[in-house]
């Protein structure tokens, strides 16, 4: 079996992608845990690598990435629990992490483990396209996709991202961090059909999303992620959420 | 001192930050660069500085300490003398200037050891604008008076509890509550770190250390110091007393970093002398961290210091040789702390003591006609009582 790229999934405008932070709670339960939202019906999924200090991250992440590292997180040790994911599940993956770890690593060292462990794409919050000069061109030698932020603030920015983007588009849905929030706006409808008038690719919207009726809310985007609501889920049954994480996605698919 | 690209020292700098926030940064650089070449804004933040920060702080000479240590002659630039008892005032009034010119109503801010948020507290106080503070958990029990000359001075202190519960925390709480509320904030950055333009605005802002002490040094002694040597967290009032010291090449610049119980010690915060090149809090520099780039908890007795990382200026000086940086231990800098309060009756913050620490170190190395500057960047009333339980001392607080 081959993994399919993601702008091939996402396309059918129903997709659902799921969020996980490696190694929480260790690293067993965790390949378990991403394995459980691909076969549940999970698009893509998003694999977190912990960092110390996750700026555009609330509470529920935060608490996960410590959790995470008092699992003796470490980059190679993601890339191992990403070889064992791989042995088991096709599903297209993303890395979401900040430029630290990255960085520390090595760019092109970096990519080239994405590339050999078919992990299709990356997240950093914290690389904006002031910064992406180097890692983009890096990226692209090695075929791996960079995915841009458009939040509610971007405006005139959005040209310029959309024509350093691929993979897909993640849309921000609200100011602030990540973490459920009881309301959500639909200021973003018209970011994305500013966004479609520019980029053919899948448009997936972000932050705060963390009920089926939230879901249901953002229908006029490709695919919506879902990143507290799942580690809520693990951090409540770190052991068991199998089952958990499969209700969850089922009713979030059934939503779209 | 050119450089490559805006806002870049050499590798370092940069404004690593999220895409939200981009657009808020970069308004501020825009009117940053606007402000600085206004006439009209020079002159409200001179007036500012004259007549209600208490500026130019004097140029004193340590008489009694440069006789005791027999060597150069040591000379405080007296920050403490400021209002609100540190340098940060320097940069908060420059900074609260240019948000009330963006039509900003609420400043926020963090804060280590709490001068800054006082700081930024005063001058919301004087214009009219709400202040919001974050400090973290443990520095607002070290550090209690402080929290609550803020809230005299009507701001919210918000304690941070996340991560290591300290300055680090603190700057990563107060970004988080930016992207939460952008429209009408500002955040006044209180050391020279984190995305362009900070570390050039708060050097710009922190510069009039500098200016006044070359000025003072020509005028009461006939030449310029041979060295200048202040505190280093994130390097904030260092880099305002370098400033205008950069282009002598004879006048030797020392920045002084918490070394905590030493720098082969885990209880550290020597930036420079243990940390490694990084990217955090927006910006490429040196920073504390494992191999894998994980922000290494830090320590100090200081909470001023006690910052994982170092301003990017700082960490270009230092690769191009131009200034030198020093770890010093908490037992030194104590030491130091009472010495001068002993010696010259003068009760510095602890981070100063720091840099007072290395002078005596240095001075007695020296020749008598030589001279050296140390910004003694605060005044240590905040400090007393975590003094006195350092040196077991009870004083029923």
């Amino acid at each position: 079996m081959t993994v399919e790229k993601i702008e091939n999934v996402l396309k059918n405008g129903k997709g659902f992608i799921g969020f996980t932070v490696a190694g929480d709670p260790n690293f067993s339960k965790s390949v378990d845990y991403v394995v459980s939202l691909a076969e549940s019906g999970a698009d893509v999924v998003e694999i977190g690598i912990a960092f110390s200090d996750p700026s555009a991250d609330g509470d529920t992440i935060m608490k996960a990435d410590l959790r995470a590292l008092n699992a003796g997180s470490t980059t190679e040790r993601v890339f191992e629990m990403v070889g064992k994911i791989r042995e088991r599940t096709q599903v297209p993956l993303v890395f979401l992490t900040y430029v630290n770890p990255v960085f520390k690593y090595g760019f092109d060292r970096f990519l080239a483990k994405m590339q050999s462990l078919n992990v299709e794409g990356i997240i950093m919050p914290d690389m904006p396209l002031e910064e992406q000069a180097e890692f983009v061109t890096l990226a692209e030698k090695y075929e791996r996709s960079f995915i841009q932020l458009v939040t509610l603030k971007s405006g005139n920015r959005i040209p310029k991202l959309m024509s350093r983007a691929s993979g897909f588009v993640y849309v921000v849905s609200s100011l602030g961090i990540t973490g459920a929030r009881k309301k959500l706006t639909t200021e973003s409808r018209a970011i994305i059909e500013k966004i479609r008038t520019l980029t053919d690719l899948p448009i997936a919207i972000g932050f705060g999303i963390s009920t089926p009726k939230q879901v249901a809310q953002f229908d006029y985007a490709d695919a919506v992620i879902v990143g507290s609501a799942i580690v809520s889920e693990i951090e409540a049954h770190p052991y068991d959420a199998e089952h958990y994480l499969e209700n969850m996605v089922q009713a979030m698919k059934a939503a779209r | 001192m050119t450089s490559s690209k805006k806002g870049y020292y050499g590798v370092y700098g940069g404004q690593f930050i999220p895409e939200l926030l981009v657009p808020a940064v970069t308004a501020v650089a825009d009117e940053f660069e606007a402000a600085k070449n206004d006439p009209t804004f020079k002159t409200a933040l001179k007036n500012l500085f004259d007549e209600y920060a208490n500026r130019p702080s004097l140029l004193y000479h340590a008489k009694n300490m440069s006789t005791k240590l027999g060597g150069a002659q040591i000379y405080f630039k007296r920050e403490d003398l400021n209002h609100t008892g540190a340098h940060k005032i320097n940069n908060v009034l420059g900074q609260a200037l240019l948000a009330k010119r963006m039509g900003k109503t609420r400043l926020i801010a963090e804060t280590g050891a709490g001068q800054h948020g006082v700081a930024t507290a005063t001058a919301a106080a004087l214009m009219g604008m709400e202040a919001e503070i974050f400090m973290g958990k443990e520095d607002t029990d070290r550090q209690a008076l402080n929290v609550y000359r803020m809230e005299l001075l009507g701001a919210k202190v918000h304690p941070v509890t996340t991560g290591t519960q300290v300055l680090k925390d603190a700057v990563n709480a107060t970004f988080q509550d930016w992207t939460k509320r952008v429209d009408d904030t500002y955040y006044v950055l209180g050391s020279a770190v984190g995305p362009y333009p900070f570390p050039e605005m708060v050097k710009y802002f922190q510069s009039v250390i500098s200016e006044e002490a070359r000025s003072q040094f020509l005028e009461q002694t006939g030449r310029l110091p041979d060295v200048v040597i202040a505190a280093v967290g994130g390097g904030s009032n260092a880099i305002g007393a370098f400033a205008k010291f950069i282009d002598d090449p004879e006048v030797d610049l020392v920045g002084v970093e918490a070394a905590g119980k030493g720098i082969d010690t885990n209880q550290t915060a020597a930036t420079m002398a243990r940390g490694s090149e990084g990217i955090f809090h927006g910006m490429k520099s040196q920073f504390l961290q494992s191999p894998d780039g994980q922000i290494d908890p830090v320590y100090s007795i200081s909470a001023g210091l006690d910052y994982p990382g170092i301003g990017p200026e700082h960490a270009y000086l230092k690769d191009i040789k131009r200034a030198q940086y020093v770890p010093i231990t908490d037992d030194e800098a104590v030491a130091a702390f009472e010495y001068i309060a002993r010696t010259e009756g003068i009760i510095a913050a602890i981070e100063s003591a720091h840099a007072v620490a290395y002078a005596m170190k240095l001075a007695p190395t020296m020749s008598s006609d030589q001279q050296i500057m140390v910004n003694l960047s605060g005044r240590g009333d905040k400090d007393v009582a975590a003094i006195a339980r350092y040196k077991g001392v009870n004083i029923h607080e």
